[in-house]
């Protein structure tokens, strides 16, 4: 499904993400985690080409991803993407954030495309705010808006990026159980999170960041018990530390 | 709440505004909170009285109302002159047109004030909106021409005063403002080519007056044209303004797309939204509600520039107003005159201000509490 083989990136003389490699299947959970400015917000934005790699190849349900715009176009409607902030767009209701896109992009009817967008509101749990602002929300239920509008698109692949760092403890919750749910559906999915017990629960694999570089990638159990690198020990006694 | 004495007594309605006891108390609040506050209340109070004292006197109590010969302007100790506006209020707005046919230019002013109020009202905002103001003009176009229906055919030269200073201001901003959106996306391309031409063109027309803008659109353009090929003085003025409010308003949009954070980009472009989508949908409807303050600063600005034109020799309102005072009988009563121009004015702009406050506050309503982030909501 996603495919990065030795892809690197530079900011300037930055060297930010060094020959990684990394390979999703379809329906697998993949949770990615390691220090701040390891480069995992980067990675993961490589993969609908938010950023732009210099070299190394990236392919993503079977479509290279290169400077032809189409190419960029037809990944971007299979990739759905959840941010730290949420960026739901502020001047649109609930409904007209989940609709846009359906609309626009896909073609479809607005009255399909609403009943589409309900359906999704229910299963994240907030049928009841589909006529509200997202100013009008908790960061919860924004953040919840946020997911359920990458699925209208019907994505095949869903992106989160640090989806509950922005989230205060009470509401964390609420959103890793829908993120499960998905999980549980069969889900592609590749997650920066920190939240140690959503990559017990659901990730085949936990890929570990340093540096630019994939030091460690393995079974949650293995990686959670054994780490072999020390960088990952360290990383693991910090997090869970406190 | 209800036992309090001085709030209410059961039974007793509170209203707002017009309650004295309710002005009462705000005053003693905002007004006399302190000493200080009190003794500069009171010296306001009693500058003003001071001042508007002998305005009212001139203005109102001795001023002349009526003297078409103006004489009775001369006599000694006389107020303000408002004579000459009741003698020259035709020419004032109406220019040169033809004095039998100034009811054309009057329903044309009408039709630009009624177009006006239609667009402000959000309701109308739908498609046909269009329709009504295309509708709109091309009355506008055959009253002030004429030439059909048994009107007689007036050339553009002879318009003038008002209806002229509305026909600037109203195309230059109807053009200038689509224009300068496309300028401020351009500005900030990341096509380079296309970033340096609009930063070269709002730099150059932003480093000139325009009153030299105007004078070269009505000196030298003619001398670029082909032999044969004139334009209208009308046109060629109505154009250098458009240029000229396009690169100003340029900036005020570019502003507002700054002020948009990068995650509303990366959201629409997450989605699949095309650059033009994006933009229509998400940035531009954001980066334009934050503008408008400033937006309709320029668009003021804009509407008392008209008043410029009058070095190529076209008859604005304030034209007209200046003119009249050439005449013998009202020479020196330019007080009179210039108050007369700018409530003119004043109504326009005021209006506009006003609705800028309004349509704020109302846009802002829904989505009061503000954006993204880790909003901590109240359910
Ligand atoms: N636009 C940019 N220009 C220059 N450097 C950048 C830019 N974006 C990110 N970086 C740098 O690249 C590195 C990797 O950033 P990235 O956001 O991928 O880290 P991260 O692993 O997601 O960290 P965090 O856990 O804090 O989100 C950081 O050192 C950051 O400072
Ligand atoms: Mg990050």
């Amino acid at each position: 499904m996603i495919e990065l083989s030795r892809v690197n990136k530079w900011y300037g003389d930055f060297h930010v993400l060094k020959d990684v490699d990394i390979k999703v299947g379809k329906g697998e959970k993949v949770v990615v985690c390691g220090p701040s400015g390891s480069g995992k917000s980067t990675m993961i934005r490589l993969i609908n080409r938010l950023e732009t790699h210099q070299s190394g190849r990236i392919v993503v349900d079977g479509i290279e991803l290169s400077d032809d715009l189409k190419s960029v176009d037809a990944i971007r409607r299979e990739v759905g993407m959840v941010f730290q902030s949420f960026n739901l767009f502020p001047h649109l209701t609930v409904m007209e954030n989940l609709t846009l896109a359906p609309i626009w992009v896909r073609k479809m009817p607005k009255r399909a495309a609403e009943e589409h967008a309900q359906h999704f509101l229910e299963r994240v749990k907030i049928p009841e705010q589909a006529d509200k602002y997202p100013g009008q929300l908790s960061g919860g239920q924004q953040q919840r808006v946020a997911i359920a509008r990458a699925l209208c698109m019907r994505p095949k692949v869903m992106l989160f990026d640090e989806p509950t760092s922005a989230l205060d403890p009470e509401m964390i919750k609420e959103v890793l159980d829908v993120m499960i749910e998905l999980a549980h559906e069969g889900m592609t999915m590749v997650c920066v999170t920190h939240e140690m017990g959503f990559a017990k629960t659901v990730a085949d694999r936990v890929v570990f960041m340093d540096q630019g570089e994939i030091v460690e990638a393995a079974a949650p159990h293995e990686f959670f018990e054994a780490p072999k690198t020390d960088r990952a020990k360290l990383f693991l006694s910090q997090i869970l530390g406190h | 709440m209800g036992s309090d004495p001085f709030i209410a007594g059961p039974g007793q309605a509170r209203t707002k505004g017009s309650d004295p006891k309710v002005a009462l108390a705000w005053a003693r609040e905002h007004l006399f909170s302190s000493w200080g506050n009190t003794a500069v209340t009171l010296m306001i109070v009693y500058l003003l009285w001071k001042l508007m004292l002998p305005f009212l006197d001139w203005a109102l109590v001795k001023a002349v109302w009526w003297s078409p010969d103006g004489k009775a302007c001369r006599v000694e100790d006389s107020g303000a002159c408002w004579a000459l506006i009741a003698d020259k209020h035709r020419f004032m707005l109406f220019g040169t047109y033809p004095f039998d046919a100034q009811w054309r230019p009057a329903l044309a002013s009408l039709i630009f004030v009624a177009l006006y109020v239609v667009s402000a009202i959000r309701a109308c905002w739908r498609p046909w909106l269009a329709l009504v103001w295309l509708g709109g003009l091309a009355a506008i176009g055959v009253l002030m021409w004429g030439g059909v229906f048994g009107m007689v055919y007036v050339e553009n030269e002879r318009w003038g005063g008002l209806a002229l200073t509305l026909l600037l201001a109203t195309f230059g901003i109807a053009i200038a403002f689509p224009l300068s959106i496309l300028l401020a996306l351009a500005r900030r391309s990341t096509m380079p080519v296309i970033r340096w031409l609009a930063i070269g063109y709002i730099e150059l027309i932003r480093g000139v007056p325009l009153i030299s803008l105007l004078f070269m659109a009505s000196v030298m353009l003619p001398l670029f044209l082909p032999e044969g090929v004139t334009i209208d003085k009308l046109l060629r003025a109505q154009i250098a303004m458009i240029l000229f409010a396009a690169a100003y308003l340029a900036e005020v949009v570019r502003g507002g797309l700054q002020a948009i954070p990068r995650g509303q980009y990366e959201a629409a472009q997450a989605l699949g939204l095309s650059y033009w989508k994006m933009m229509g949908f998400i940035i531009l409807p954001q980066a334009l509600r934050i503008s408008i303050p400033p937006l309709v600063n320029t668009f003021i600005g804009f509407f008392k520039d008209t008043s410029l034109v009058l070095i190529i020799g076209l008859f604005d309102l304030l034209t007209t107003v200046k003119v009249s005072l050439t005449e013998p009988k009202w020479t020196g009563f330019g007080v009179e005159a210039y108050i007369f121009a700018s409530a003119v004015y004043f109504i326009f702009c005021f209006a506009m201000s006003r609705y800028s406050q309004a349509l704020e506050a109302s846009l802002g309503a829904a989505q009061s509490r503000g954006t993204n982030g880790a909003g901590k909501g109240v359910a």
